[in-house]
């Protein structure tokens, strides 16, 4: 474990010193405040909507971080050629794969906590009080769900050689997912075969991120979700991840490092 | 040679430019005439937009608890932030409780988990109407919560207003979202300077607009407390409504109702019987139940001759 970590710890200082995370939380930053400038009939107090274009940008930038910063970390070893001196001893190859998907999915939290404290701000800014459950629920569950992200991301690197391409098709997929993830049974009800049986097996198939989209509640101060469906959400995630994981260090096992 | 070239695609440009300029200047769908900077970037797509967020401030008038173009939206077809200001004739059906139907499937079922889960609305205190839990887990709201809110709570109505400044900047044209902001500034947020300003801005950009002179004749009624000043307004918007929409073949008669019964209920108070039948009448004719205004038109009827005793001065005792 001690090289998972290891390569972890490495993975977080690189984000850290990338401009990434910076630039996407200027642009929250500056996007909301923007938006907190417009004069509503002369009432400050009006504050859904702040939150909801703070969240929803933090979503966009959450999904982008975790796909972009995933998408390069192989490619990016395998061009320095550093990859071949860490796995020729003592770093396995699964150490690898869980190094690279653990740092990134800890710097994804780390950036989180920081969005999230902004945007505790601007809420805290309008209203009088802060729903503690709901802002700690919406942080853990939107952390766990961009583990899958990241690891979609990771086993696109095995797949796509270009980081950009593995990154578009990763963003795409994340983006549909949480749009319109929940609709597809519907639609699919109304469809003839055998588009019907196709949509329905992508629908009980995909990784449903818009789950842990609990932006509605948050926002218009809706009860924290019963902490036992929280908790199911959680593992669902980690389920997910650890699947899609598995399916790349099997990939990356029998692949020839050149 | 490659200069000579360059020569003769520069004249045959600008050739084409002397030709083109004239016509892209009075050209209807050149955009560079309008001064207004989204319609320069969003030309007829701004339309789009408005509706959406004219549809999204009766979402945040539902506390998110709202059908998606995927479900069953008969409950939802005229905004219920709307039809509560009268803004829109209701044509709701359907159970606006369970739009969503039962559960699909236990994807669908877990989802649901994370969403809101009842219908509320706003002006009634939202999600926190009296909303708790049963065995299920599920939160829900019983009974008319309106009783239970404090003023304070029923305020929360202002956060749907950005979406309706946003729509109505982005489609001046679209009438109710002047009527609907103005309805809850004036209403619930005790801000009828506002209301009216905002009226007058739709006014400007829709002069011709019955409801918007309705709307301001309301203010004037009810928070200015000038009869005779929304007298004018009120018969500005019948002329108004006559002009534009007995013409057609399906006129507006919601909005006539609204506008004769308030006339009606005007010339009532200030006893102008002759012009109170007339309003009756016109209330007759357009609405849903002419039996009830017939019964009403019995009683002014009666009331004439005791109004006219009541004027009549009293004879002179000593002759």
């Amino acid at each position: 474990m001690r090289a998972v970590f290891t390569l972890a710890h490495l993975v977080i200082i690189e984000m850290v010193r990338r401009k990434d995370i910076y630039v996407l939380f200027v642009l929250t930053a500056l996007l909301t405040l923007i938006a907190a400038a417009a004069n509503i009939f002369d009432d400050t107090r009006v504050v859904r909507y702040l939150k909801e274009i703070s969240l929803t940008l933090i979503w966009v930038s959450g999904f982008v971080l975790a796909v972009t910063s995933a998408a390069r970390q192989i490619p990016a070893e395998r061009e320095a050629r550093t990859l071949f001196t860490m796995l020729a001893k003592p770093v396995s190859r699964w150490q690898f794969i869980a190094g690279k998907f653990l740092g990134c999915w800890l710097a994804c939290g780390l950036a989180l906590l920081v969005f999230y404290a902004f945007f505790g701000a601007v809420a805290l800014s309008r209203e009088r009080s802060l729903d503690l459950a709901g802002w700690a629920q919406a942080i853990s569950m939107h952390w766990f769900m961009l583990a899958v992200p990241v690891a979609l991301a990771l086993a696109g690197s095995l797949l796509w050689a270009a980081p950009s391409s593995n990154s578009t098709l990763t963003l795409v997929a994340c983006f549909g997912i949480w749009l319109l993830g929940r609709h597809l049974h519907k639609v699919a009800l109304g469809l003839p075969e055998p588009g019907a049986t196709l949509l329905t097996l992508v629908y009980f198939t995909i990784p449903h991120l818009e789950l842990f989209d609990i932006r509605d509640l948050i926002i218009h101060r809706w009860p924290p979700v019963p902490w036992v469906f929280w908790l199911g959400a959680l593992l669902y995630a980690a389920a997910y991840a650890g699947m899609i994981l598995t399916g790349a260090w099997l990939m990356f096992r029998r692949r020839p490092l050149n | 040679m490659p200069h000579s070239a360059i020569v003769i695609l520069f004249l045959i440009s600008l050739a084409l430019v002397t030709s083109l300029e004239p016509w892209f200047q009075s050209w209807q769908g050149n955009r560079a005439q309008s001064a207004d900077l989204l319609a320069v970037l969003l030309g007829d797509a701004r339309r789009a937009f408005a509706n959406h967020f004219f549809i999204k401030a009766d979402a945040y008038f539902h506390s998110g608890y709202y059908p998606s173009i995927f479900d069953n939206r008969t409950a939802f077809q005229t905004p219920h932030m709307a039809a509560d200001a009268g803004a829109l004739e209701e044509k709701n059906t359907g159970e606006e409780d369970d739009f969503l139907g039962p559960p699909r499937d236990w994807i669908d079922a877990f989802g649901r988990r994370f969403k809101p889960a009842s219908h509320t609305h706003l002006d009634h205190g939202g999600a926190h109407s009296h909303t708790h839990s049963h065995g299920n887990g599920q939160p829900h709201t019983h009974g008319p919560a309106a009783k239970e809110i404090e003023l304070g709570e029923s305020q929360d109505v202002r956060e749907i207003l950005p979406w309706l400044r946003a729509s109505a900047a982005l489609d001046p044209q679209k009438v109710e979202t002047y009527t609907t902001t103005a309805y809850w500034l004036r209403q619930r947020m005790g801000k009828t300077t506002e209301a009216e300003a905002f009226l007058r801005d739709g006014l400007r950009a829709n002069p011709d607009s019955y409801e918007i002179l309705f709307e301001l004749g309301r203010i004037a009624d009810e928070h200015r407390k000038d009869p005779a000043r929304a007298r004018n307004l009120w018969e500005l918007a019948l002329a108004k409504w006559q002009k534009f929409e007995l013409p057609k073949k399906d006129p507006d008669t919601f909005s006539l109702l609204q506008i004769a019964s308030h006339l009606a209920l005007l010339a009532e108070r200030e006893s102008r019987w002759d012009e109170c039948l007339h309003y009756l009448g016109l209330w007759k004719a357009a609405s849903p139940k002419p039996d009830e205004i017939e019964k009403r038109i019995t009683e002014v009827r009666q009331k004439i001759p005791t109004a006219n005793q009541a004027k009549r001065p009293a004879p002179n005792p000593k002759p």
